[in-house]
């Protein structure tokens, strides 16, 4: 009988142990299969952005810089702005990441916290066009893994949100066509929602939310779901080989509609808007 | 003020080019059609064309990358430069390098790699014309180049993707719906292990639509996987034993 994904024997191992706790419904470090690593979000943190913030999530740190700049817009979105996300796993995060151009984990990275932030409408990117077809802002984000015990994928998109959500960009004004900038009056950028990620581990049909890399190296698959609002999916990704089974997407899309829901409460008191709409 | 512009759905629940909701574009699937790889097969969606050719297994490059107990997959998703309205540059792309990823891990929960410890298989998709869908259906062509070259496998795997039309959940977008779209949601599984392989969301999706998306995508997936399996009846049936040709 084959075992698909058969692991060398330390990670097979360690797979069982993890399976066997999780049936007692435990993990190793001692959290609940649905419950979080602590988590702390801090905005503002590099003065030379115009929106940053770091997020501390268990053992996994990672910072997140927002930077504009006027350029032009997409040949098919003349009258929108622009978003580009770039990630790098920096070697002084982990052994396991090396210096170079981003690999196909950064750029796999870059682009589901990127499908979290447009496919969500976070930004109203309608209103960043100065002159259609010609002079729009972009907004790039930048998100550092500087530390990395498992699951950079929910800091990351918590970092990105909060740092577009502190975000304080120069006026730019059109002027006998041509925009200017005024660096002095600065306004926040124009947002909708906000986004956030819960990855979920599977160990056959159990499921465990913030998997440790420890528990990224033994567990069968791992899904990353994106959600946009209260019961609105924007993303989502299946991110590690294996099989999930049918039967079990009603309980990860149960969990982590839960568990975005209290993400979001976070998220929102870090960035000053509680209790209110954006 | 909503845009009046042609409606992508009729009052009749009919899509623009004539379809039902849940109904997939002309499927043509062909197994053994390259004759240098160890294994080929192409695919046509609508108009989405796609070739995959398996080689291997064989000795693993660069060495330090072999793994003692198993095979490594390597596979390439690319787009030839004519395959999209104007003309894409013939590198790999950051989108190219992502759906590499999905589509290998999608393979290797199938592929037992187990087989074949220290040595290496190679996969490679080629879009020829892209029109939609084309990560589910170069992952099914390349599961099928799998199975002609002999690789065992758990399953076959399929993939079809699913949109959210004005709406409307519909199977199999094609390139207009994909981009007017709401949602696109690419899946693909194993049947007869009822398990999922690849799953990625693009657009907005309320969890009970996104049911209604999972479980179409599963009715498009069983019809492609019936056709997975006669491609390669299809091509052992005109098969011979050596020495007798």
């Amino acid at each position: 009988m084959y075992r698909i994904g058969a692991k060398p024997y330390p990670t097979k191992i360690m797979h069982d142990k993890l399976y066997e706790l999780i049936l007692r419904g435990e993990r190793l470090d001692g959290r609940g299969p649905y419950q979080y690593r602590p988590l702390e979000i801090k905005t503002s943190i590099i003065e030379k952005t115009d929106g940053s913030a770091m997020v501390n999530l268990g053992g996994t740190k990672i910072i997140a810089g927002v930077k504009t700049a006027l350029g032009q817009p997409y040949p098919d979105t003349p009258d929108q702005g622009n978003i580009v996300v770039n990630a790098e796993l920096l070697p002084l995060a982990s052994s396991f990441f090396e210096p170079g151009p981003p690999d196909e984990k950064a750029i796999e990275l870059a682009r589901v916290v990127d499908r979290c932030i447009r496919e969500s409408k976070m930004l109203e990117l309608d209103k960043l066009v100065y002159i259609p077809g010609r002079s729009v802002l972009v907004v790039y984000i930048d998100v550092y893994v500087l530390d990395y015990d498992g699951n950079y994928f929910d800091p990351s998109v918590l970092a990105s949100v909060a740092a577009l959500a502190t975000s304080k960009i120069p006026l730019y004004e059109v002027k006998d066509g041509e925009v200017i900038m005024n660096p002095e009056i600065r306004s926040s950028l124009p947002i909708r929602r906000f986004p956030v990620s819960v990855t979920i581990g599977l160990l056959g049909d159990k499921i465990l939310v913030d998997p440790t890399s420890l528990e990224e190296s033994a567990i069968d698959t791992s899904i990353v779901l994106g959600w946009s609002d209260d019961d609105e999916m924007a993303a989502i990704q299946k991110n590690l080989q294996g099989l999930i089974q049918f039967g079990v997407m009603d309980e990860i899309i149960n969990v982590s509609k839960e568990k975005a829901g209290e993400l979001r409460t976070r998220l929102m008191e870090a960035v000053g808007r509680v209790g209110g709409t954006p | 003020m909503e845009k009046t512009e042609q409606r992508l759905i009729t009052e009749d629940g009919r899509r623009i080019d004539g379809r039902a909701l849940d109904e997939m574009r002309p499927v043509r699937i062909e197994a053994g059609v390259l004759d240098r790889s160890d294994g080929s097969a192409y695919i046509e969606m609508g108009k989405t064309k796609i070739y995959a050719a398996v080689y291997g297994p064989k000795e693993a490059h660069p060495r330090h990358l072999a793994q003692p107990h198993k095979a490594i997959l390597n596979c390439r998703y690319h787009m030839a430069s004519f395959s999209v309205e104007g003309r894409k540059a013939p590198g790999m792309t950051r989108r190219e390098i992502e759906l590499s990823k999905v589509i290998r891990e999608a393979l290797e929960s199938v592929v037992i790699l187990e087989e074949f410890p220290r040595s290496a298989i190679d996969i490679f998709i080629e879009v020829i014309q892209a029109d939609a869908g084309t990560r589910t259906a170069g992952l099914t062509a390349a599961s099928l180049a799998l199975a002609d070259a002999g690789i065992p496998m758990l399953d076959l795997c399929a993939g079809i993707a699913v949109g959210k039309v004005e709406g409307k959940i519909v199977l199999d977008p094609s390139e207009e719906e994909d981009k007017k779209g709401e949602a696109d949601m690419p899946v693909a599984m194993t049947p007869r292990l009822g398990s999922i392989v690849l799953l990625q969301l693009n657009g907005r999706l309320t969890s009970a639509e996104f049911r209604e998306a999972l479980n179409l995508a599963k009715k498009g997936i069983e019809v492609l996987y019936e056709l997975q399996k006669k491609a390669l009846s299809k091509k052992f049936e005109s098969a011979t034993p050596l020495g007798e040709e």
